[in-house]
């Protein structure tokens, strides 16, 4: 096998500032803005489409040589002005690209500048800036720098109130209505950043909108200074790069930072700190939720127990779906990741404290073609994560169990489920239809009844 | 079919640009104009994208190593630069290619990227592009390896072609050459056409001076192969008669394109993107070309028809005579039984370099018209013809693409034809060297949108009320959210191929399914008034 590859082929992970945009599609009357070339807003604007098939528009600082050798804020002020007279915004998301980091462009600098020409008596739209350079970390770290920027420009303290802030992590929109939904059951005010659930997943438009309907509003966002706690589902991200980290050392805001909720063990977790928080019990509906789930995990042992899985994608999934997988029986052999936290292997072994003994193979800031070459010798039935797994899948005839971002092969990946007891039920009955798939189609007879 | 009264076209103008500061409406309106192909008025085109103003252009990098270098299945493509770039031009445009068997050299599938990190941009990256060739020459033994800058590299100075050159000499039986396409220069995709032409000439054409046989031989430039478009073009060429020993680039291989110089005639579809490649043909090897189109039936029949006669021979001319009355009869039927469910709808088309004028064909087929339309990425001379190439002024963008010295080669030049020869066809009706843009195939009044933005789209659907939006997939989901199909014409809409006769019918039965489609009664368009209606009742009770 080979190993200490130089050259990434089929990259496991995208860039930077894809992330920051997604998240400030989650913003109400946000527009993202990205500060580089024209290429970059046109690439992520595309990838994002086909995951997500909604409008979604990215505006450019478009830099030309010129802009490149002598510095780019007289396209970011153009840029920003001719934005807001087209679009009106409320807020417009700016994140930084490879180009903009490496000229070393000071961004707030020229915010600053922008401020202080701007006429005074024109409203103007809130600015908020991350910085998102390519040549560091994946997109899951442009996704989170964009959250935290959102609510350290935004937040503001105050006498604390019966108020919860959710930062849920890169989830499908689907998922996203579904917390929505749990936390109104508990009647819990919430906040819930990002939430492109309506933004990017919306019905066809009675009237024209310059800007979709939805999004996290930016007087809910300024409130979650003054929250009672922030859950944020996350297993690598830590404190200072994390927004409930921010809320916690600013305003002094308990954080608890939970697994993404997947599998019984975990969502039960999420589940009780709710009922905690709210001092309200459990309603009916997740109970009943839950009992189903149990029942299905009884149902479908028989056809899941001792098969072999690889998973791969943004480390939290990785997480959150091995710890899943030891709960149906189904031995994860390779847990893969794009991503580099370095504690990738730490994290899993809190969830699954047997992992070598299982002999379970973690490794990080690994692409495709790694993943191919352990797959040879690992033999699994299944892989798990997203769309650019099939190649891999194509070739060695490993079914493949779509979750996650991008799924550009399949249809309504944005509406798939995997949080919460109804989430995984929806990844259960996909996994255990998998594999039955995949034995009927291999079957000599090629029926099956059950 | 009920008539529509059209808004006037300078109302229309006037209203896309009203909400612009007054020098972005000044600019803008000078690539907004108002068609009359008798006396064709000036376009500003291949001009800078205003910042925030939402563009379909892409950069150059996505013209050169997306466009251009893509659908060449047997160079190893290494993109230099941070990760992204690669990943997005991973499989995204779907050109199609058909290796030697199930073990023949496809590198299409993969993504090779050297995945910058922050300490090349600190300290260099040359070093891991080396080690990264070495790799993909390990690993494949491949015949080529492309080299594609992006942004960061340009900035941080990495010499991608000394990296090439030293990696070509020390390897030996693989060819290896960069390309400066950094995504910040020139105005599009453009540049990065103009970029891949000229490195593949360099580097690349006429390597291999081989006659691999046949009597009318000729290249195939400007066709990528989206949906197997190439394919149908290939089978109609082969049932002709006619050799194709290189196409640039669908379903093409190194191979061809070192020996292309061996041709005798270089047909262009897509004149924006490949325009250098032929004109530095001609110059080095005496090879004449012509423009050709093979969307639309009728005008695939004038196209073989026109290689024919270049080549003034009977035979051929009778074989292709024959072969369109072979395929036509199928043509025709279609057309018949869709024709009158489609005649009188209106068209819009925003794309490309060269697919919005082609297109405009097969809406004329099918009876539908051509409200307005314009390019992503043209430039003057795709809207208004090669005549006004020595009066476009050439702006620091433009200066900053190399424009290679070429001369006859001392050897191999060798004209095909007698100057007088081919003013002979010109005089005939043949595209010699020509090219007249899109503007005078169009109607009076029609409206030319050079770059449109995101805005203007929204804005003209909503005066125009269009019954199909061609564009991409950027722009496919807002246009559908107002009730109008959209038709992708970057990708087809997973469909094609759309090229030749059996791409015209499908074609028009992809067209009749969307405009025609009930799934549109479900939508309340913006301009439907009932729902304003409905909505002030329900206020007043």
């Amino acid at each position: 096998m080979k190993t200490a590859k130089t050259a990434t082929q089929n990259a496991c992970k995208l860039c930077n500032p894809l992330g920051a945009c997604l998240a400030f599609k989650g913003i109400e009357k946000c527009v993202p803005f990205l500060h580089g070339s024209q290429g970059c807003a046109t690439y992520i604007r595309r990838y994002l489409i086909s995951h997500f098939k909604e409008p979604v528009d990215i505006a450019s600082s478009n830099f030309n040589e010129d802009t490149a050798v002598f510095g780019g804020s007289h396209n970011l002020k153009l840029g920003l002005r001719n934005i807001t007279k087209q679009y009106k915004p409320e807020i417009i998301g700016i994140a930084t690209t490879c180009l903009s980091e490496t000229i070393g462009d000071d961004v707030e600098m020229i915010l600053r500048e922008y401020d202080s020409e701007a006429d005074p008596a024109v409203s103007r739209p809130v600015m908020i800036h991350a910085s998102t350079p390519s040549y560091q970390g994946t997109h899951i770290d442009g996704f989170h720098a964009a959250t935290r920027a959102t609510v350290a420009q935004l937040a503001e303290g105050g006498t604390k109130r019966n108020l919860l802030t959710l930062f849920p992590n890169m989830v499908s929109p689907a998922d996203l209505r579904y917390l929505k939904e749990i936390l109104e059951s508990f009647s819990i005010p919430f906040v819930l950043l990002p939430d492109y659930s309506e933004t990017l997943d919306g019905g066809p438009w009675g009237e024209y909108h310059r800007i979709p309907k939805g999004g996290t509003p930016q007087h809910a966002i300024r409130k979650s200074g003054t929250a009672a706690a922030s859950i944020e589902f996350t297993s690598v991200l830590t404190g200072e790069k994390s927004p409930a980290g921010y809320l916690e050392e600013k305003f002094d805001i308990p954080s608890y930072r939970l697994c993404l909720p997947i599998g019984i063990k975990q969502s039960d977790a999420f589940f009780n700190l709710l009922e905690k928080l709210s001092e309200t019990p459990l309603p009916h509906r997740y109970e009943d939720e839950r009992r189903r789930l149990v029942d299905a995990y009884v149902d479908g042992h028989k056809y899941v127990f001792g098969k072999k899985a690889i998973v791969y994608g943004e480390e939290d999934l990785v997480i959150a779906i091995t710890a899943f997988l030891r709960e149906i029986g189904i031995s994860p052999v390779l847990c893969a990741s794009g991503g580099k936290s370095g504690i990738l292997k730490k994290r899993l072994a809190e969830m699954v404290p047997d992992i070598d003994d299982l002999g379970i193979k973690v490794r990080e800031g690994v692409d495709f073609v790694d993943i191919e070459n352990e797959a040879k010798n690992l033999e699994p039935d299944l892989l798990i994560g997203n769309s650019k797994g099939f190649t891999l899948s194509r070739k060695n005839n490993i079914p493949i169990v779509r979750i996650g971002f991008p799924i550009h092969d399949r249809f309504g990946g944005q509406r798939l489920h995997h949080l919460g007891y109804r989430g995984t039920q929806e990844l259960f009955d996909r996994i255990v239809n998998t594999v039955i798939e995949y034995r009927q189609n291999s079957s000599p007879i090629g029926y099956t009844y059950m | 079919m009920e008539s529509r009264i059209l808004p006037d076209p300078s109302a229309v103008k006037e209203e896309l640009i009203k909400k612009y500061p007054p020098k972005v409406a000044k600019k803008r309106g000078k690539a907004i104009v108002i068609n009359d192909p008798a006396e064709i008025p000036q376009v500003q085109a291949n001009i800078r994208t205003i910042p925030g103003i939402i563009t379909q252009r892409g950069c150059s990098y996505a013209g050169c190593k997306g466009v251009v270098l893509g659908p060449t299945r047997d160079i190893v493509n290494l993109v230099h630069g941070p990760i992204g770039c690669s990943f997005y031009a991973w499989l995204t445009r779907r050109n199609q290619t058909r290796p030697d068997g199930p073990e023949g050299e496809n590198y299409m599938t993969y993504c090779f990227s050297t995945d910058m990190q922050e300490e090349h941009v600190v300290f260099g990256g040359e070093k891991k592009l080396k080690k990264a060739i070495q790799e993909a020459y390990d690993l494949f033994h491949p015949k080529a390896i492309g080299i594609f800058s992006t942004c960061p590299v340009g900035l941080i100075g990495d010499d991608i072609h000394a990296v090439a050159k030293e990696m070509r000499e020390k390897l030996g039986d693989c060819n290896i050459f960069g390309f400066s396409c950094e995504g910040y220069k020139g105005v599009s995709q453009s540049a990065g056409h103009h970029i891949a032409n000229n490195q593949v000439f360099k580097h690349v054409v006429g390597l291999d001076d081989k006659d691999k046989g046949g009597t009318f031989k000729i290249n195939m430039l400007g066709e990528y192969n989206i949906g197997g478009d190439a394919f149908e073009i290939e089978r109609l060429l082969a049932k002709c008669g006619i050799t194709l020993v290189a196409s640039f680039s669908g379903n093409s291989t190194i191979g061809q394109f070192e020996n292309s110089h061996t041709a005798d005639l270089n047909v262009i579809m897509c004149h924006r993107s490949i325009n250098y490649m032929a004109e530095m043909m001609e110059t080095k090897y005496g090879i004449p070309w012509m423009k050709v189109n093979f969307i639309g039936a009728e005008a695939t029949a004038k196209s073989l028809r026109r290689i024919a006669r270049y080549f003034e021979d009977d035979s051929l001319m009778a074989r292709v005579e024959e072969v369109i009355a072979e395929e036509m009869p199928a043509v025709s039927s279609v057309i018949e039984e869709i024709h009158p469910k489609t005649k009188g709808k209106l068209a819009m088309l925003f794309v490309g370099g060269s697919r919005a004028h082609h297109y405009q064909e097969l809406f004329g087929e099918l009876g539908m018209e051509t409200l307005s339309a314009g390019y992503e990425f043209g430039h003057r001379d795709d809207y208004e013809g090669r005549r006004v190439i020595p009066n476009i002024k050439v702006d620091a963008d433009s200066k900053n693409i190399e424009e290679l010295k070429i001369s006859a080669d001392p050897d191999r030049y060798k004209p095909r034809k007698t100057e007088e020869e081919l003013e002979k066809l010109k005089q005939a009706g043949l595209n010699i060297r020509d090219y007249e843009g899109m503007m005078p195939d169009m109607h009076k009044g029609s409206l030319v949108i050079d770059d449109i933005s995101h805005y203007e789209t929204e804005k003209l659907i909503e005066l125009y009320k269009p019954d199909i939006f061609c564009a991409g997939i950027k722009e496919k989901y807002v246009v559908q959210k107002m009730g109008v199909p959209l038709k992708q014409l970057h990708s087809y809409d997973y469909g094609g191929p759309y090229a030749g006769f059996t791409g015209a019918i499908n074609f028009y039965r992809d067209i009749d399914r969307m405009v025609n489609s009930r799934i549109w009664k479900l939508i309340q368009a913006p301009w439907e008034e009932t729902a304003v209606e409905l909505e002030a009742d329900y206020v007043t009770q």
